[in-house]
C-alpha cells in the first residue's frame, strides 16, 4: 500500500520511493527506504498529512504520499 | 585589520538566525540579490582585536542541492569562487536534537573542500532532552572542529569566534566516500578528472553548479553520460548512503531519548491542528493581528501624521517664500510623512508574525489552511497577508515574505491589494450613504451596513479568483513540492523578534520609501502646478467670474482652490481622459478625484470637496459633502450621483490599485517592475470593466 492510505497513528516501513516523482528534498529530510514512518495527524480536509520519519516531523500533501510504498506495521 | 569571510549555513529552525544575531548584533544588513526576491543577509563581527569577520547568513536549507531558483542563487556564494561572499571558512549550524538530518548538510559542505566548523546549537537543552554526545569521538569521525553553543543563552559564542579565527588549522578533506554510491561510475569520473575535488565533479554532472576550473583530461566519453532519471536515482542513492555513513558515525557518539520532547509536541498539536479548535484558535490569532494593526497602530499613525502636518506648516511659515520652500513644505515633507505613516503597522505586524514563526505555530497554520488555499494558487500562509490587507496592503504585501514557494508568494503579493483596506472605508461610506437607502432587509439588517459588508466579501473574492487566474498564467521556475517541516514548539527569542521587526522597517523605509517619496512628489507637482495663463491667474479668473456675487473671504479661497485643482496638470489630465471615464458614468470632476486619489484612497473625498468649492472646513464634514454631491447635476439637469454611478464608483474603488505606496512596496518586494506593472494593469482593467458593466446595465 502507499503512504496516503495510512490512517492516523498507523505506522509503516518504507519499502520504495518513486524516484521520478519524489523530490530529492523529501529523501534528504529522512524519508528513506527501510525507515519507519508514522502518521501523526491528518489535516481537517483530509489533506495534507503530518508524519514522523527518521526523527523528522514533516507535512506533505497526499499526492506526494501516493508515491511512497509502505508496509503496515 | 584582517578581514575573514565566514558563511553560516544550516537547516531551517536550528537557530541559525540566533547565532547570526549573537555574532553581529545590529551590525547587519539585508539586501536583495539582483533580479530575485531572495534576501542577502550579511553582517560583521569582531573576532579579535585585529580581526573582523564578514558574515553571510545563507537561507535555511536541508542540502546543497537547491530546491528553488532562490536557493540556487543564495548557494552560489559557496559554489562560485568569484562570488563576493565566497567564504574562507564555513560554519554549519546544527541543533543537538535532530543531529542526523543536520549532518547530511554538514557532510556535503565538508566535501566541497572548505575548512568547516560544526556549531551544535541548543547545547543547554541536552540534559533536559535526554541527549548525550561524545564530542571528541564525533570530531574525529567527522574530521572537523565542533563547538557547543547556546545562542539563546549566549553560551559558546566566544568559543565559536575562536574556532573561526583558527580556521587555517582545519583540513579541507572530504568526509564521505562517493565511490560507495556507485563504484564503477565514480571511478570513471575520477579518471576523467584527476586531482579534482570529486564532489565538485559530481555536482557538475548533476547540474547543480558548473564548477569552472573543471575540465576532463580526455574529451568526455559516452560512458559518463547519464540520463536525467539515472542521475536522479544516483542522487537518491547518494542521500541514502550519506545517511548510512552518518548513522554509523552517530551509533557510538550520540544518544537521544525522544519520548519526552514528542509528548509536549503532541499535546500542542492535538489542539492547534484540531479540525474544530484549530480553526477557532487561528481565527482569534487573526483577530489579534487585525486588531493590532487596525486599532493599536492608529495612535502612532495619527502622531506621525500630525507631526508631519505641523512640520510642513512650520516650514512654509518660516522659510523664505519660493518654489523650493513649496517643494519642501508641500511635496517632500508630506511625502516623507506618507512613507513613515506605515511604519507602526509594519512594526506591529512583523512583531506578531515573528512570534508566530519563532514559536513554530506558523507551520501548523499552513497545515490546516493548505487544502483551502491550494485551489487558488495560494499557500496556507497567504491567509496572514490577505487578512492584514484589510487593514493596509503595505505591511500585508511585505508579510508574504514568509511564503517559501516563489510562485505562491508572487501570487499572494499580486492579489493582496484586492482586499478592502482601511483607506477605502471613507470612500465607501460616502458613496453608500448617497445611493443606498436607509432601509432594513427582513426588517432588522440595515441595508447600508449589509452593502458595506458585501464590499469586504467582494474584496476577498476578487483576491481569491485573481489567484486562480494568475496560477494558471504564471509559470513555476521548476516543479515545486509541498514538503514542510513541523518544527518543535519553542518560546520566542525576543532579540530575534525585535531584530526582525527592525530589519523589516529599515528595508521598507530605505527600499520602498524612496519610490513612494518620488511618486508622491511627482503627484504633488502635477496637482499643484498648471499652465500659467489659467492656473497662474486663478485668483483674477475667479474674482472676475464672481464679480457680481458677494463672497466671503473663505468662500473666495475655496473657489480659487477648486479652480486651481481644475486647471492644474492633473486637472487637465482628468478632463482630457474624461471620455475614458464617461462610459462608467463619471464627469470630469469625478475623473480628477479618481486620478488624484491614487496618492492615497482617502484623498478622494477631500479632493471632491475642493472641486465642489466646499472649503477646508466642509471637507471634514461628511454630511455637507454628501448633500453637495446629492445636488450635483449634469449639463442636462439629471443628477450625477445616480444609483448606477454610485455602484460603478464602488466597484471601481473595490478593484483598482489602492495607492502608489502599494506600487512602491510591490516593486520592492517582487524586485521587478514587470510584476509591478502587471499588477497595476490587471487591477485597473478589472476595476474598469466591472464599473463599465455595472453602469451600463444599471443606468
Amino acid at each position: 500500500m502507499t503512504l496516503n492510505f495510512l490512517k492516523k497513528s498507523q505506522k509503516g516501513t518504507i519499502i520504495s520511493i518513486n524516484a521520478d516523482n519524489v523530490p530529492l528534498k523529501l529523501i534528504e529530510m529522512g524519508c528513506l527506504p527501510g525507515n519507519i514512518v508514522e502518521v501523526l495527524q491528518i489535516a481537517p480536509l483530509s489533506d495534507p498529512i503530518y508524519i514522523k520519519v527518521n526523527d523528522s516531523f514533516l507535512s506533505i500533501r497526499k499526492d506526494l504520499a501516493k508515491e511512497i510504498e509502505v508496509e503496515l506495521i | 585589520m584582517k578581514q575573514l569571510k565566514v558563511a553560516l549555513i544550516g537547516n531551517p529552525n536550528v537557530g541559525k538566525t540566533s547565532v547570526f544575531n549573537a555574532l553581529t548584533g545590529l551590525n547587519q544588513h539585508v539586501g536583495n540579490y539582483p533580479g530575485v526576491t531572495v534576501e542577502r543577509k550579511i553582517g560583521t563581527a569582531t573576532l579579535a582585536k585585529d580581526t573582523k569577520a564578514h558574515i553571510i547568513d545563507l537561507p535555511g536549507v536541508y542540502s546543497v542541492n537547491p530546491n528553488s531558483k532562490d536557493e540556487e542563487i543564495a548557494l552560489n556564494a559557496i559554489f562560485d569562487a568569484s562570488n563576493k561572499d565566497f567564504p574562507d571558512v564555513i560554519v554549519v549550524v546544527a541543533e543537538v536534537e535532530n543531529l542526523k538530518r543536520n549532518l547530511l548538510l554538514f557532510t556535503q559542505v565538508k566535501d566541497l573542500g572548505f575548512p568547516t566548523i560544526l556549531a551544535l546549537n541548543m547545547a543547554d537543552q541536552m540534559e533536559k532532552k535526554g541527549i548525550s554526545i561524545d564530542v571528541p569521538a564525533l570530531e574525529k569521525a567527522l574530521d572537523t572542529k565542533i563547538v557547543l553553543i547556546s545562542a539563546r543563552k549566549k553560551e559558546g559564542i566566544n568559543d565559536l569566534k575562536q574556532a573561526v579565527l583558527n580556521y587555517s588549522n582545519y583540513n579541507t578533506n572530504g568526509v564521505f566516500d562517493l565511490k560507495s554510491i556507485d563504484e564503477h561510475y565514480f571511478t570513471i569520473l575520477q579518471h576523467l578528472y584527476p586531482n579534482q575535488n570529486p564532489y565538485k565533479v559530481w555536482l557538475t554532472q548533476t547540474g547543480v553548479f558548473q564548477f569552472e576550473q573543471l575540465s576532463p583530461v580526455v574529451s568526455s566519453s559516452s560512458t559518463v553520460q547519464k540520463s536525467e532519471t539515472e542521475l536522479k536515482k544516483l542522487q537518491h542513492r547518494e542521500t541514502i548512503k550519506r545517511y548510512q555513513f552518518i548513522n554509523e558515525v552517530l551509533k557510538d557518539t550520540y544518544r537521544i531519548d525522544t519520548s519526552k520532547a514528542t509528548d509536549i509536541r503532541m499535546k500542542f498539536d492535538r489542539i492547534l491542528t484540531h479540525k474544530f479548535w484549530g480553526y477557532i484558535i487561528f481565527f482569534f490569532v487573526l483577530l489579534l493581528i487585525y486588531g493590532s494593526i487596525f486599532e493599536l497602530a492608529a495612535f502612532p499613525m495619527d502622531f506621525v501624521d500630525g507631526l508631519f502636518a505641523d512640520l510642513s506648516a512650520w516650514t512654509s511659515a518660516n522659510l523664505p517664500e519660493g518654489k523650493l520652500t513649496e517643494l519642501l513644505a508641500d511635496g517632500v515633507i508630506p511625502g516623507l510623512g506618507g512613507v513613515l505613516m506605515f511604519v507602526p503597522q509594519i512594526a506591529i505586524l512583523f512583531f506578531l508574525i515573528s512570534i508566530l514563526e519563532e514559536t513554530g505555530y506558523m507551520s501548523r497554520v499552513v497545515f490546516i489552511m493548505d487544502r483551502i488555499m491550494k485551489p487558488f494558487g495560494l499557500s496556507g500562509k497567504s491567509v496572514v497577508p490577505l487578512v492584514s490587507g484589510t487593514a493596509c496592503a503595505i505591511p500585508a504585501i511585505m508579510s508574504a515574505r514568509n511564503i517559501e514557494n516563489p510562485k505562491e508568494r508572487l501570487i499572494t503579493m499580486l492579489v493582496t491589494p484586492f482586499t478592502t483596506c482601511s483607506a477605502r472605508i471613507p470612500v465607501y461610506i460616502i458613496i453608500i450613504s448617497l445611493i443606498i437607502p436607509k432601509t432594513y432587509i427582513l426588517g432588522f439588517v440595515p441595508l447600508q451596513a449589509f452593502v458595506m459588508t458585501m464590499m469586504y466579501v467582494l474584496g476577498f473574492l476578487a483576491a481569491l479568483l485573481s489567484g486562480l487566474v494568475l496560477s494558471k498564467i504564471i509559470k513555476a521556475d521548476r516543479k515545486s513540492f509541498f514538503v514542510i517541516e513541523m518544527p518543535t514548539y519553542k518560546a520566542p527569542i525576543l532579540k530575534n523578534v525585535f531584530l526582525n521587526m527592525y530589519e523589516k522597517v529599515v528595508s521598507y523605509v530605505v527600499g520602498a520609501g524612496k519610490i513612494i517619496l518620488a511618486l508622491s512628489v511627482i503627484l504633488w507637482f502635477l496637482g499643484s502646478h498648471g499652465p500659467s495663463d489659467t492656473f497662474g491667474n486663478a485668483e483674477e479668473m475667479v474674482a472676475e467670474k464672481q464679480m457680481n456675487e458677494r463672497l466671503t473671504e473663505e468662500q473666495l479661497a475655496s473657489e480659487i482652490a477648486g479652480y486651481q485643482l481644475e486647471h492644474s496638470y492633473i486637472g487637465i489630465i482628468g478632463r482630457t481622459i474624461e471620455p475614458v471615464f464617461r462610459p462608467l458614468g463619471y464627469d470630469w470632476k469625478i475623473s480628477i478625484a479618481v486620478l488624484t486619489s491614487f496618492a492615497a484612497r482617502e484623498v478622494f473625498v477631500g479632493n471632491l470637496a475642493t472641486l465642489y468649492n466646499l472649503g477646508e472646513e466642509a471637507a471634514e464634514d461628511e454630511t455637507k459633502i454628501i448633500d453637495r454631491m446629492a445636488n450635483e447635476k449634469r449639463a442636462d439637469g439629471t443628477p450625477v450621483y445616480t444609483f448606477a454611478t454610485g455602484i460603478s464608483l464602488l466597484l471601481f474603488y473595490a478593484f483598482a490599485m489602492q495607492c502608489l505606496s502599494t506600487v512602491g512596496v510591490t516593486k520592492k518586494e517582487t524586485n521587478s517592475w514587470k510584476w509591478t506593472f502587471v499588477q497595476l494593469a490587471f487591477m485597473t482593467a478589472v476595476a474598469y470593466v466591472a464599473a463599465l458593466i455595472a453602469y451600463q446595465l444599471l443606468k
